[in-house]
């Protein structure tokens, strides 16, 4: 199909088809909305990356010296939130999802483009309330919210925190509910379920898990706003309530939001995995029924978060056993990524250098998930640092460097532009090394017994936890120097071709950047997704 | 643009630039507001979770918490949502049959009874409030197990004040389609906006006929 001959930037696109604040603000182009929420989230990010930052500079000596403990409590808080619900449940479906899922499945739009518009804007309100928070005091009550400490004791904006997380999570909703309608109704000709790019695979099963679970979320925070407003004792012991039940409500959401932050990475590193090691998926039914399986599965295991809660010991083993089955379609996606690469021609570029820091990153986080899914193990080490390791490597060594992995790889699709690919393949390197010197030690302190949300410690941890402030600057340096260049290369970039990494899939067959309606025609499909066998033969192989 | 699907031969203006059949918005349309629906399960489900686990905990105060409602009000609002949903199908079906005056007709009788519903409510809620029914803000109760009773009208508020407010939407949703079906926004081939307002309509119907038995029958076990 068509290939760029004409510079990108004559032509007309989505980003120079209108100008001005209102042809974005008032946009319904799904490309566009990507854009705002890339913005947005952007900047939550380094919000919550401030937030880090200050924690890692009080835990730098084993003395409360910075900040004081209530203080200290504000920051992991806003932290938690801000990072949660801000930046890494939005990152991947609501920016490369929404831009890339109606092109992938070759349709000019998504299902609902106005109630698209709608989700970002709930999205705004809802930061503007995190925001709200943040600059009038704050709120502390752990990201969790438990109550009754959340209802009875604490006397910060927590209803405001509340609201914020409630409206955001109405945003999560529609974003899911736009995919799922869009996924099932708006595919082109030909473009079967078992030839969907396995990116759009993941997006829909996240969906399924943000449109099933996000609600529960919004009851529950609804719950404790009533209880904080007008003293209704749902949660209360006080009145008769039950505080375990908040805890079960919580965690049918969070522990699924936990996958509503790793799937579409998973997705994002299926589609650079096969582009740079330029093969089919290795087992393609496998890998879509897994992350439909994780999803599922990710229903069924919340309690795993509440064994030294009090609840009763054969629940806990039941929970515990499910916990471990969530390894099987985990180890799968593993496994299988590997085989892609067994034998490919692999081209270490940035998005690549990313995929295969998420999938040693990765495992790791799942292999610690499994110590913690084991009952005994867990006792020792719940609310230590260990935790705060194991999901760290999971939500920021696999899903903002999946994020990164996507945005690299798709920048040209989405800017016009190619990235400086050294400056690319550096900040790599320095996130991968700064996250590992911040998360390792982190196991270590947790193992031998620092638990998680103080702002003092003993003073025999201060040499891993001096190492672990070590590597968040360095990580701080990784993440602003993408930052720079990206900016950087949208003005002096080499503008971007069709196809710049020869890559199969049919948002490589359309412009860079592509124009408003993605299509001028409906294209009828007639391949299997990852057709790089077919691909290699017109394109030799660059090494 | 406008001719890029040549499956459409004579192009609706109500349909949208990004659609390549009529059939294929209608279809878009019900299935995003079935999707929609799910969420609300999810969230009413949330509350009914809690309900059970209660009312197995506080199994007495459930009985006597519920001899506290007011049956009669509680019945009525039971047949008049069920009227509701009857003339909102009736509209639903002018619609398909293109007949916008009945639409229209249909329509306000639907908002009518939904006003009716919320009259009905807010003079239960007033008794509740009189008699000190209200946990935490207004609270004056001294039957046997007030906790438990406490919890029951915990729920109680929570449950109905949040299908009190999707009735408020709703009537603010059936509104919006009643005036755009008297401008004539709808005809046989496109009707959307009241086929799925419907839906929603009848989703909220239903959150009530469950509310109705666990609130209002719960101690009348020979009723």
């Amino acid at each position: 199909m068509a290939t760029a001959t004409v510079p990108a930037v004559e032509r007309e696109n989505y980003l120079n088809k209108e100008y001005g604040v209102m042809s974005w603000l008032l946009t319904t182009d799904h490309k566009r909305i990507a854009l705002l929420y890339l913005v947005s989230i952007t900047f939550f990010f380094f919000i919550g990356g401030f937030f880090a930052l200050l924690i890692r500079l009080e835990l730098l000596t084993p003395a409360g010296d910075l900040m004081q403990a209530d203080t200290y409590n504000k920051m992991f808080t806003m932290h938690g939130q801000v990072m949660v619900f801000f930046f890494l449940i939005p990152a991947v479906p609501a920016v490369l999802g929404n831009f890339l899922i109606p092109i992938m499945i070759g349709a000019k739009d998504l299902a609902f483009p106005r109630v698209n518009l709608l989700s970002w804007y709930l999205f705004i309100a809802g930061g503007a309330f995190m925001l709200y928070t943040i600059l009038t005091g704050g709120v502390d009550t752990g990201w969790t919210f438990y109550t009754p400490l959340s209802t009875q004791f604490l006397d910060t904006h927590v209803v405001a925190a509340a609201l914020a997380i409630f409206i955001a999570g109405f945003s999560s909703i529609l974003t899911g509910l736009n995919f799922i309608v869009t996924i099932h109704r708006m595919r082109a000709p030909g473009m079967t379920w078992s030839r969907l790019p396995l990116f759009v695979w993941a997006n829909y099963a996240t969906a399924i898990i943000q449109v099933l679970g996000t609600p529960v979320l919004a009851i529950t925070l609804m719950l404790v706003a009533l209880e904080r407003i007008f003293h209704l004792g749902i949660f209360n012991p006080q009145m008769g309530g039950d505080p375990l039940l908040f805890q079960h409500l919580f965690w049918f959401y969070s522990h699924p939001a936990v996958y509503i932050m790793i799937l579409p990475g998973m997705g994002v590193v299926s589609e650079v995995v096969t582009a740079f090691a330029r093969k089919r998926i290795f087992g393609y039914r496998f890998m879509a029924l897994a992350l439909i399986a994780i999803a599922v599965l990710g229903f069924l295991v919340w309690a795993h978060h509440m064994f030294i809660a009090g609840i009763s010991l054969y629940a806990a083993m039941v929970f515990s056993l499910l916990s471990y089955f969530v390894a099987v379609p985990s180890a799968i996606k593993v496994f299988n990524w590997t085989s892609t690469m067994y034998r490919g021609s692999i081209s270490y570029t940035t998005p690549m250098l990313y995929a295969l820091g998420f999938i040693g990153l990765f495992t790791m986080g799942g292999l610690t998930g499994l110590f913690l899914a084991a009952l005994g193990i867990d006792v020792h080490v719940t609310d230590t640092y260990f935790v705060i390791a194991h999901f760290h490597y999971i939500m920021v060594g696999g899903m903002v460097l999946a994020y990164m992995a996507g945005i690299h790889y798709w920048w040209p699709k989405m800017s016009g532009r190619m990235y400086p690919e050294s400056w690319g393949r550096l900040a790599a390197l320095i996130i991968f090394i700064g996250f590992n010197l911040t998360f390792f030690p982190q196991f270590i302190l947790g193992y031998l017994g620092m638990p998680r949300r103080y702002w003092q410690y003993a003073p025999e941890f201060q040499v891993l936890n001096v190492l672990s402030t070590a590597g968040a600057t360095i990580l701080a340096v990784g993440y602003i120097l993408p930052m720079i260049y990206l900016l950087w290369s949208m003005r002096y970039g080499k503008p971007a071709e069709a196809n710049p990494w020869h890559a199969a899939g049919l948002e490589w067959m359309i412009e860079s950047p592509p124009k408003t309606f993605n299509f001028d025609e409906t294209p009828t499909v007639t391949w299997e997704a990852y057709n790089y066998d077919e691909l290699n033969q017109e394109v030799p192989v660059e090494r | 643009m406008s001719d890029s699907t040549p499956a459409v031969a004579t192009h609706n203006p109500a349909l949208q630039h990004h659609f390549s059949s009529m059939h294929q918005q209608m279809e878009a349309s019900v299935m995003g507001m079935w999707v929609f629906l799910i969420t609300e399960i999810m969230f009413f489900g949330g509350m009914f979770c809690g309900y059970m686990v209660y009312r197995y905990m506080h199994y007495g105060a459930w009985l006597a918490g519920s001899q506290h409602m007011d049956f009669w009000y509680g019945t009525v609002n039971t047949v008049v949502l069920l009227c509701s949903s009857l003339t909102m199908v009736l509209a639903v079906r002018s619609a398909q049959l293109g007949q916008r005056k009945m639409i229209v007709i249909f329509l306000l009788i639907t908002i009518l009874f939904g006003l009716a519903f919320l009259g009905i409510k807010a003079e239960e809620y007033y008794l509740h409030w009189q008699r000190a029914e209200f946990p935490g803000l207004h609270w004056d109760y001294s039957g046997p197990d007030p906790q438990g009773v406490s919890l029951f009208f915990s729920f109680y508020w929570a449950m109905t004040g949040f299908h009190a407010l999707h009735m408020v939407i709703g009537i603010g949703l059936v509104s919006v389609i009643t005036f755009q079906a008297w401008r004539g926004r709808y005809n046989s081939e496109y009707y959307n906006p009241v086929e799925i307002s419907g839906l929603y309509w009848h989703f909220v119907d239903i959150v009530w006929i469950y509310l109705y038995p666990l609130l209002y029958l719960v101690s009348r076990k020979h009723f």
